[in-house]
């Protein structure tokens, strides 16, 4: 091949972040137009298809990594960029994820009220985001992860008049600082004294295992801090629902990601040979963030909070995915390593497939009725019966229910925990089974969840006159739910193209590889050996779907097929007014109440009025976060001491500030001199 | 034999599989209700009474509410074609028949754990008050069963190197395997586990309509017609793999595993009938000596069947002889 077209993919790449940032100059202008959002999101859509046909093929086609260096940035460095396996795989993930939220976004952002508040932000965004994972020294790394926090902060304040937009906002800039320090100091100790910071020298000079080791958990806090590892978590539900629905997807379904990409690229391609005792750390955090996640967010009443808290789960299991990998990889064993590093990566698509589609469902529920608290929800599956089959199907795969995609990871998943006796140090031998016991009890609640969320938004009775006159959404949002259900369907059934698909991205970073997959009779899926372990989504799509037709064929050819339609029985005493449904508080009770002494800081006040007084009864619930309370609360008031009390400061007199002065420079000098 | 007659024997050994699960489920569920009926001092129904109930749903008009939607008429059969498949696919007589490899343990639990996802939806759909209380602790129950039934799949898994549920009876009907703590264990949590998902008691009381504490009835309280024998069979079909999977875990012998001659075969049916009939005459005896449970004793019940599961895996990371 000519060498100019080596390039090619990595050009393209940087073309549609270039051309991301121009539609973000002309947002400016064209923003003020009535049809400004066509020509944005129309443009957004188009650059992000190029930008993912540009990675899948340099992904499928099996090129070589392409490195370019442009004559901006810092000095002698210049600003280098990167192709490779793994950055392709992640455009993939975040032009997927960009090329739908930009459909979507052709028709829900003709709704929205203050279009120049987002439409200059959401091609920034997408550029920014792109810039991450093709940047190839610290320095860009760091300012395009800067950029990608910023133009999501100020989407995060489209609508800036609601008060919680405005803390969410306040707390999101907090963390995003916290998170970027944490990585800056990862890259300064890898740097070294030599002042390294192209990725390349870092790759050349891999630290000491110890100093490896404080990378590794800089970089755990770092990008933890963006993805939503617990306790670093807290920001997230309270910003990615604040944003507009089609950004809200692109921050759970894709940011996330980006950051689980800086800690991989930091991780298992910059750092070298972990040691076995980090590993222990990730899979301890990764567990905790899974089952957390996933009970916080069945506490949720508001249906875009609910999904983030169930990113924060979702993150967890991807962390999982890597833990194990590390884990095996500290002691040489390739294959198992390949699998869990092959089902992290895999559950890294799926979510951003099936998150993004959830958002956009609970984007189209929110320009039906206005509403996203589900208590003020019901019966949309009348009303919006497109929408509530995909979000259905969103549910679905989120549950890790066969024969759809997220079964398929988390299988891949548990087949790697159950590699996990074969790793000789002793600590691990009894964090991986933990580690896979908690698993399960998040996948098992995960379902509950999602039960909980489509049960009363989409079924029952319309609790209030907004959601009983719903109209179905416009033909965009649906095409974009649509295909991201397709796509949920064809990676739960033809697992094995995907798996491949990941195989040189996996090579790359651990040395192994799993079998190859696509040519396996019947399409199955069998991660180590035929003995050990296979699955088959196709034939178990395939049985269901048989055996279904078959008993209902059967019963109307041979039995009946009479329907009568009446008034809704419930025992004979049906109530009709639809508060005596069950809520979405309600359904949580018993969940709430098992776990609820223990995670939760659950408090119920239950206010029932004597016998003979005629005051309406109350029942309060309120469910707080111990990272708040335990965490955050304490140094938050530590900060606030130690302000107060520079306060005094401020009011010196001038004598007393060159007193201050003068003892600085002299302990400074001192200092000096007992460092020479 | 040449090639074509073999696919077409393992086809007929598949199917007849199939075919056998769903014709004996009732006759199965209709065995234990006549022993409690018998326990209880009453003569009981005819062993045939779930078929007779059945025929007769299956031809009663199906009445639904005026608010049901599309999911409503179609869960009863997703439900059934889920628990169907499941339960197909657990070797009952024979192991290692045609299409044992497309579903591993994990994927068999996972495929019940659909089955559930849609009966609870099923159950929210016509927004009562009845179907709500019943889904929410369907999940509830659900979501405790159903890691401690995993932390049982890791654990056998660990013993025999493999989810794969045939190689699993086959290993343990020809090697010894022995008696082991892990398998005592596993074995104690497996029956927690199914005690709970099929709703028996102490966890929840399959006679009863019209008692606060029910969970799966309610769920399913208003359908009615077809779709209710749908549901119905689903739940006898769920009570036969739970025997089934008892059976080719816990006690695989006389199973036909390699060769699959008559003598081989007729060894495995015979000795598959003792086994699930024995069962279904224990379960009714174990449920009339105890009593129901309150709702929230159920954790305590599903959590000492999460930590045995828990026990047996540890025992096996530390040591594959446990």
């Amino acid at each position: 091949m000519p060498r100019g077209f080596c390039k090619m993919a990595a050009f393209v790449g940087l073309c549609a972040v270039a051309g991301l940032l121009g539609i973000a100059a002309v947002a400016i202008v064209a923003g003020r137009w009535s049809w400004g959002s066509i020509v944005v999101y129309g443009a957004s859509l188009l650059v992000s298809l190029a930008g993912l046909c540009g990675a899948l093929w340099h992904l499928l086609t099996g090129a070589a990594p392409e490195t370019l260096n442009l004559g901006i940035g810092l000095p002698g460095i210049g600003a280098n960029f990167r192709l490779d396996a793994l950055a392709s795989f992640f455009l993939i993930v975040a032009n997927l994820g960009g090329a739908s939220a930009s459909l979507y976004g052709l028709g829900y952002g003709r709704h929205e009220p203050a279009p120049l508040r987002v439409l200059p932000f959401f091609p920034a965004y997408l550029a920014g985001m792109n810039l991450v994972v093709l940047a190839d020294d610290a320095f860009s790394f760091l300012v395009a992860w800067e950029f990608m926090s910023l133009s999501s902060w100020a989407l995060v304040l489209a609508n800036h008049r609601a008060p919680e937009n405005v803390r969410a906002g306040y707390v999101y800039l907090v963390m995003a600082t916290f998170g970027t320090l944490a990585l800056l100091l990862a890259f300064g100790v890898m740097a070294g004294p030599e002042g390294g910071y192209a990725f390349a020298s870092m790759r050349a000079h891999h630290p000491a295992p110890f100093t490896g080791a404080m990378v590794l958990l800089l970089a755990l806090v770092g990008a933890g801090s963006k993805a939503g590892l617990v306790p670093l978590h807290v920001w997230l539900p309270l910003a990615h629902p604040a944003a507009p629905s089609h950004v809200s997807a692109l921050m759970s379904g894709v940011m996330t990601k980006v950051a689980i990409y800086g800690f991989i690229r930091i991780v298992f391609d910059l750092i070298g040979e972990p040691v076995w005792w980090t590993s222990l750390i990730v899979l301890a955090v990764a567990a905790i963030t899974a089952v957390i996640g996933i009970l916080y967010a069945l506490m949720q009443n508001d249906l875009k909070r609910l999904l983030a808290y169930s990113t924060v789960e979702n993150v967890g299991i991807v962390f999982i995915g890597l833990g194990l990998a590390l884990a095996f990889r500290a002691s040489h064993m390739g294959l198992p390593a390949a699998l869990a590093l092959t089902a992290a990566l895999f559950h890294i698509l799926n979510h951003s497939v099936f998150k993004s589609l959830l958002f956009f469902g609970a984007g189209a529920v929110l320009t039906a009725t206005g509403e996203r608290n589900m208590e003020h929800l019901g019966g949309l599956i009348h009303r919006m019966p497109k929408t509530a089959a995909a979000f259905l199907i969103g549910c679905g795969a989120i549950s890790a229910l066969p024969p759809l995609n997220g079964f398929v990871s988390e299988w891949l998943t548990f087949q790697a925990i159950l590699v996990g006796p074969g790793v000789p140090q002793w600590g691990l031998r009894f964090m991986i089974p933990t580690v896979g016991a908690l698993l399960a009890l998040s996948a098992a609640l995960a379902a509950a969840c999602f039960v909980k969320a489509y049960g009363v938004v989409f079924l029952g009775r319309p609790r209030t006159p907004q959601a009983e006159t719903a109209q179905e959404v416009d033909r965009f949002s649906l095409a974009a739910m649509f295909i991201l259900a397709a796509l949920c369907f064809i990676a739960g059934v033809l697992p094995g193209l995907f798996i491949d698909m990941l195989s040189p991205v996996v090579a790359d970073l651990v040395g192994a590889r799993m079998p190859a997959q696509t040519f396996l009779p019947w399409a199955s899926i069998v991660p180590i050996a035929q003995s050990r372990s296979s699955y088959n989504g196709l034939l178990i799509l395939l049985f269901l779907a048989v055996s279904g037709t078959l008993a209902a064929m059967f019963i109307h050819r041979y039995a009946t097929r009479a329907t009568r339609r009446s008034d809704i029985w419930d025992c004979g005493y049906p109530d009709p007014t639809p508060a005596a449904q069950y809520t979405s508080s309600s359904f949580a009770m018993p969940i709430r109440r098992v776990f609820g002494s223990t995670v939760f800081m659950v408090r119920e006040k239950v206010d029932m009025p004597r016998p003979g007084e005629s005051r309406a009864s109350h029942f309060h619930v309120k469910v707080l976060d111990p990272a708040w309370h335990y965490l955050y609360g304490p140094s938050v008031r530590a900060v606030m001491r130690v302000a107060v009390a520079l306060n005094q400061l401020q009011f010196l007199t001038i004598r007393s500030y060159l007193s201050l002065v003068f003892a600085t420079l002299v302990l400074l000098l001192l200092v000096v001199a007992a460092w020479r | 034999m040449a090639l074509i007659p073999d696919l077409v024997v393992d086809l007929i050994a598949q199917a007849a599989q199939m075919l056998l699960v769903l014709a004996l489920a009732p006759l199965v569920l209709g065995f234990t209700r006549k022993i409690k009926a018998r326990l209880l001092r009453r003569i009981g129904a005819p062993l045939w009474q779930p078929y007779i109930d059945l025929w007769k749903l299956l031809h009663k008009d199906a009445v639904l509410a005026h608010n049901a939607s599309w999911l409503y008429r179609i869960a009863p059969y997703f439900v059934f074609a889920a628990t169907w498949v499941a339960a197909a696919l657990v070797p009952t007589y024979a192991a290692n028949l045609m299409f044992s490899w497309s579903a591993d343990l994990i994927a068999i639990v996972a495929l019940l754990a659909t089955g559930r996802f849609a009966l609870a939806l099923a159950g929210m759909d016509v927004g009562t008050a009845f179907g709500g209380i019943g889904s929410s602790r369907e999940m509830m129950i659900a979501s405790l069963a159903e890691p401690a039934m995993l932390l049982v799949v890791f654990s056998v898994a660990l013993i025999a190197g493999t989810t794969q549920l045939s190689s699993i009876a086959t290993t343990f009907a020809t090697a010894s395997v022995g008696l082991r703590v892990s398998l005592g264990l596993a074995m104690f949590a497996f029956v927690f586990v199914a005690i709970a998902e099929n709703a028996r008691i102490p966890i929840d009381n399959p006679a009863t309509h019209l008692e606060l504490t029910m969970v799966h009835e309610a769920m399913v309280l208003e359908y009615s017609g077809r779709h209710l024998a749908m549901i119905e069979a689903a739940t006898a079909l769920k009570l036969m793999l739970y025997f089934s999977l008892l059976a080719c875990l816990f006690l695989p012998f006389g199973m036909a595993t390699t060769d699959k001659d008559w003598a081989a075969l007729g060894i495995g049916v015979s000795s598959y009938l003792l086994k699930i009939f024995v069962m279904a005459a224990l379960l009714p005896i174990g449920e009339t000596a105890v009593a129901k449970m309150r709702v929230f004793r159920y954790p305590i019940f599903l959590g000492g069947a999460f930590a045995a599961g828990a026990l047996a895996v540890f025992l096996l990371f530390v040591s594959r002889s446990f």
